[in-house]
């Protein structure tokens, strides 16, 4: 695994390597030439499906069996929408990606809407990344300009047009149908599935929609092979007939109490502690880790522990998380109380629940006052068990919501509170001597005194 | 046919119906509590009151693979073999929380809400919720604004079902109506400048299922739960909405659409809506008056029929305009009481009011511009009985040469509809009785002036502009002094008893070949007349 080389990121750290021509001066494009020259659509498709590629954008869906959904010989429009929102906690490899080597992911777009038949792209950034929106835009000037855009790509006879859609901040955007909806100019609430976006997505056409790092990877499959990307990464459960493996290199951003924080590319299925020792440097100040988050706050937390947790897809779920989100690992050092970590993902997920549905709008809300009043030296341990309670019941897993973003507000709450009982006992009882044991309701007539 | 397992019980669903979970389970009488969804707008599944489980029977086995996770009843058709659980303790559990989360921010100020004793979450909470209060916040106090002219808006109290949003885009077509802010902070707001203003507006206040949107109208006017509801139809167009009259002691508070998939689906228009003021309007004329030689003297109704009856026996040549605003069954009686009189007797149709164009909305509701229910009702008692319809006008002609003995002039127009021309060509007709629901030149130049009903007070049938015919009963007792024309037509006709509109429409359908599809039926949808027609031709 040591000698494993960066895939991804070979190019990031040389001169000019957000322009065409440093991108060309290393090799770019010319997969895309061979595509054209030598595959056809479905090829491509078929080279895809069989790397065994999954989505990185967070819940890791095969991505060749993704296109296959879309309607065969459809006459009409197909679009595709590279989901560049990247906006979970923690998350920054697509920054990197956009702002470093953008040409890498427009080639791995333009193939990935050869194989999808798409002609139309948009490319749905958040409205925080500034500098990758300059260089995007400059890079998709160049690739027009160079003919790797626009009509007839290559002679191909293949006509691809991309635009530059900046987002309005929201987290829910990097939801797919809540992008689409966002993207047709409407307030980015989650649609409801089905129809799903391959049958009826943006402008009620089918559409693809992929993540920024998806399309790189679909780059390197093109031009490395799907044998080389499977030889990478962790091999599918033997006992689990419906895990399709975690292949190939993927973008970890390691951040929070780690000496050296950074985005590093490493096979799937590094375990927490080898990314904290070897990536990492260790923990900040040679202090003891107390708990990381895998892969974004919405995949949970992990105790120090249980850092012996491979990142590929099925790790982190066989350690209470949700799974492994973006690969975005955040150490937190002994020093921080859970309750600030809480109180920190609760604020987090009330600001950003669309509003949709009930059990999201209204359980993020009322966790978030239930941790400020413990934070306040007021909470009870029956808090504890609420917050356990509306944590459980919000998401589609149990199916109370439309979207995922519900699950991704519930498992920090449950991790944290599960993993560290003690913890918030032990806070509860020290900030709130007297009123911690209380259980009654809340008197009603002092409710309606409230008026 | 698709076989549904609801609760275990079979249901079986039509080919061409399209059926939710929700509409499923109430084949079998089993109520999904629901917020956001409503039959007449797009699914959005967002309340989430309307969980349930939910599975699928195979159709060769029987065996039933259920679903590891609830779905939302309003999102998930009903297909052959779908299996739904309804009372699950997981769906019980879900009600509760969603119930629970709900009340978080409500005001719970039912006790000065217009909205408590009709209210979903009010219901619901009693059925499905909690019994503690859990969230030890204190509630907001409602604030509220004005949305338009028509709609005020109680800000907390809303529970973002966005129905009234989805209203506005879909079927009023304005689309004034927005969620502001977002997750908890969410309002439903309208533009700096660009209120609620359609005039369909009132819908929203029905759709709303709490008390967050308050009908300007009626707020405060009167508790939901000393009303009683007539149905009725809307007197405003030819349209003809069905809808409810509400009152409480002989006064109307409101009017409601009711639902008719062949008329207004669920709604009704503003105009419709408020349209109902005239009812208690002061100037309505309520006393029966006979010109004499010093002005105008009061006749007591007791003797009124006999008196008119021996003085129209002594006229000779007779003339009845019958106003669109008749029910079919008054129409009836006066030209058939008329023609025992004058066998030749003159049918006019009164006039009909017209008012600009037909308003049509994207969903297809239609605010028409004749503005009477009865027209069409009315010309076929005409053709039916005289086999010639003379309208207002062509009677307006005919008084310059031919004279009649006695005239007898319906109205019970809303607006001004005749004016010093009319009164000036029928001033000199022996006998004119004017019998209407406000004064007009023509009613000071009446030889007897009777005060009429108006459309909540009327027994009867109308005939819309598409030849549906529906019949409803009385929603309040006219004005003291006020006799329905129905009653003292049927009293002229020396009918025994009260008037019993059922009777004469027996007889209308018996008489009258128009009419003959309604005959014996009895359909809260109304019957359509046109298919005598089609049977006719």
């Amino acid at each position: 695994m040591a000698e494993f080389q960066p895939v991804l990121l070979a190019n990031i750290d040389k001169d000019d390597s957000h322009t065409l021509r440093a991108y060309e001066s290393f090799g770019g494009y010319a997969g895309l030439k061979r595509v054209f020259g030598e595959m056809s659509a479905n090829d491509v498709k078929e080279l895809v499906k069989g790397s065994g590629l999954r989505g990185r954008g967070g819940a890791g869906f095969p991505t060749g069996l993704k296109w296959t959904f879309l309607p065969k010989d459809y006459q009409g429009p197909i679009y595709f929408c590279c989901n560049a929102d990247e906006s979970e906690p923690g998350t920054f490899n697509n920054r990197i990606l956009m702002e470093e080597d953008p040409h890498q992911v427009i080639e791995g777009l333009i193939i990935s809407c050869f194989a999808t038949a798409s002609t139309t792209a948009y490319f749905y950034m958040r409205y925080e990344y500034p500098l990758a929106w300059k260089r995007m835009q400059a890079a998709i000037d160049e690739c027009y300009e160079a003919g790797y855009l626009g009509k007839d790509i290559l002679g191909s006879g293949y006509s691809l047009d991309l635009y530059l859609h900046r987002g309005a901040a929201a987290y829910i955007c990097g939801e797919e149908t809540g992008l689409i909806e966002s993207l047709e100019g409407k307030r980015a609430w989650p649609r409801i599935k089905p129809p799903f976006p391959a049958v009826e997505g943006a402008f009620r056409k089918p559409t693809v929609v992929n993540n920024v790092e998806t399309a790189a990877c679909v780059k390197q499959i093109v031009d490395r092979g799907s044998d080389w990307f499977r030889s990478i990464g962790v091999q599918p459960d033997p006992d689990n007939p419906r895990d399709p493996g975690s292949f190939g290199p993927k973008l970890y951003c390691l951040s929070g109490h780690v000496e050296k924080p950074g985005c590093y590319e490493a096979p799937l299925g590094l375990t927490v502690n080898e990314l904290i020792e070897n990536y990492g440097g260790g923990v900040w100040k040679g202090r003891k880790a107390k708990a990381a988050i895998p892969g974004g706050i919405s995949m949970g937390v992990l105790t120090a522990d249980e850092f012996d947790c491979p990142l590929d897809f099925a790790g982190p779920g066989k350690y209470g998380c949700l799974g492994l989100g973006t690969g975005a690992v955040v150490v937190v050092d002994e020093t921080v109380p859970m309750v600030d970590f809480l109180h920190n993902s609760c604020q987090f997920f009330e600001h950003e629940s669309c509003g949709q549905c009930t059990p999201c709008r209204e359980g993020t809300s009322w966790a978030l006052k239930m941790v400020n009043r413990i934070k306040a030296g007021k909470g009870r341990l029956k808090d504890l068990d609420l917050l356990l309670e509306i944590a459980d019941n919000i998401g589609i897993i149990p199916g109370t919501t439309i979207c995922g973003l519900a699950d991704g507000a519930a498992w920090p709450m449950k991790n944290a509170i599960r993993k560290f009982r003690d913890e918030f006992e032990e806070y509860l009882k020290r900030t709130n001597p007297n009123g911690y044991m209380e259980t009654d309701p809340v008197p009603i007539l002092e409710i309606i005194g409230a008026h | 046919m698709a076989t549904v397992l609801v609760d275990g019980q079979e249901v079986e669903i039509v080919d061409g119906e399209r059926l939710n979970g929700i509409q499923a389970a109430a084949r079998v009488g089993a109520d999904v509590p629901h917020y956001c969804w409503h039959a007449g707008l797009s699914v959005v599944a967002s309340c989430r009151m309307c969980l349930v489980e939910t599975g699928r029977r195979d159709a060769e086995t029987g065996d039933i693979t259920m679903l590891p996770k609830l779905v939302p009843g309003c999102q998930t058709p009903a297909t052959d073999g779908t299996v739904f659980v309804t009372k699950s303790e997981k769906v019980v559990a879900a009600r509760a929380m969603v119930e629970e989360d709900l009340l978080i921010r409500h005001p719970i100020d039912c006790p000065i809400c217009d909205k408590a004793g009709e209210c979903s979450l009010q219901d619901y909470h009693f059925e499905h919720g909690r019994e503690e209060r859990r969230a030890d916040l204190k509630p907001f106090t409602s604030r509220r604004r004005e949305l338009g002219d028509t709609v005020t808006l109680f800000v907390d109290r809303c529970v973002m079902c966005t129905r009234c949003v989805r209203f506005s885009r879909e079927i009023s077509g304005d689309a004034e109506l927005m969620v502001v802010n977002r997750g908890a902070h969410e309002e439903i707001d309208v533009f700096p400048d660009f209120p609620l203003d359609n005039k369909m507006s009132g819908n929203v206040v029905d759709l709303c299922p709490v008390g967050a949107l308050g009908d300007r109208d009626f707020l405060y006017k009167q508790r939901v739960w000393f009303m009683k509801s007539h149905d009725n139809v809307c007197a405003g167009c030819s349209t003809g909405c069905s809808i409810k009259v509400e009152e409480n002691q002989d006064k109307v508070y409101r009017l409601k659409p009711r639902e008719n998939p062949h008329v207004n689906q669920w709604w009704m228009c503003d105009e419709g809506r408020y349209g109902w003021k005239h009812v208690h309007d002061a100037a309505r004329v309520t006393l029966p008056r006979r010109a004499g030689s010093d002005g105008y003297e009061n006749v007591e109704w007791s003797a009124l029929p006999d008196e008119l009856d021996a003085q129209l026996c002594a006229s000779k040549r007779v003339a009845v305009v019958l106003s669109p605003h008749l029910t079919v069954e008054e129409a009836y009686q006066l030209a058939k009481y008329v023609r025992g009189i004058d066998e030749q007797a003159l049918l006019v149709l009164g006039p009909v009011p017209v008012e600009g164009e037909d308003e049509s909305f994207p969903s297809g509701f239609t605010i028409r511009a004749e503005k009477c229910p009865n027209r069409r009702g009315v010309e076929e008692v005409i053709v039916g009985l005289a086999k010639q319809l003379v309208t207002w006008d062509d009677f307006r002609g005919r008084l310059n040469d031919e004279s009649f003995d006695a005239v007898w002039v319906t109205g019970g127009y809303k607006t001004d509809w005749n004016d010093e021309s009319d009164a000036d060509k029928l001033s000199s007709v022996p006998l004119l009785i004017v019998q209407d629901t406000f004064a007009s030149p023509l009613w000071d130049v009446a030889t007897y002036q009777l005060p009429a009903a108006t459309f909540a007070e009327r027994d009867g049938s109308y005939v819309n502009y598409a030849d549906r015919l529906q019949s409803f009963e009385w929603a309040v007792r006219p004005p003291a002094g006020v006799t329905t024309e129905g009653q003292l037509y049927w009293r002229l006709l020396k009918s025994q008893g009260l008037y019993n509109s059922r009777a004469v429409f027996d007889e209308v359908t018996r008489e009258l070949v128009y009419f003959t599809a309604a005959a014996g039926v009895e359909c809260e949808f109304g019957i359509d007349l046109k298919v005598n027609q089609l049977a006719a031709t």
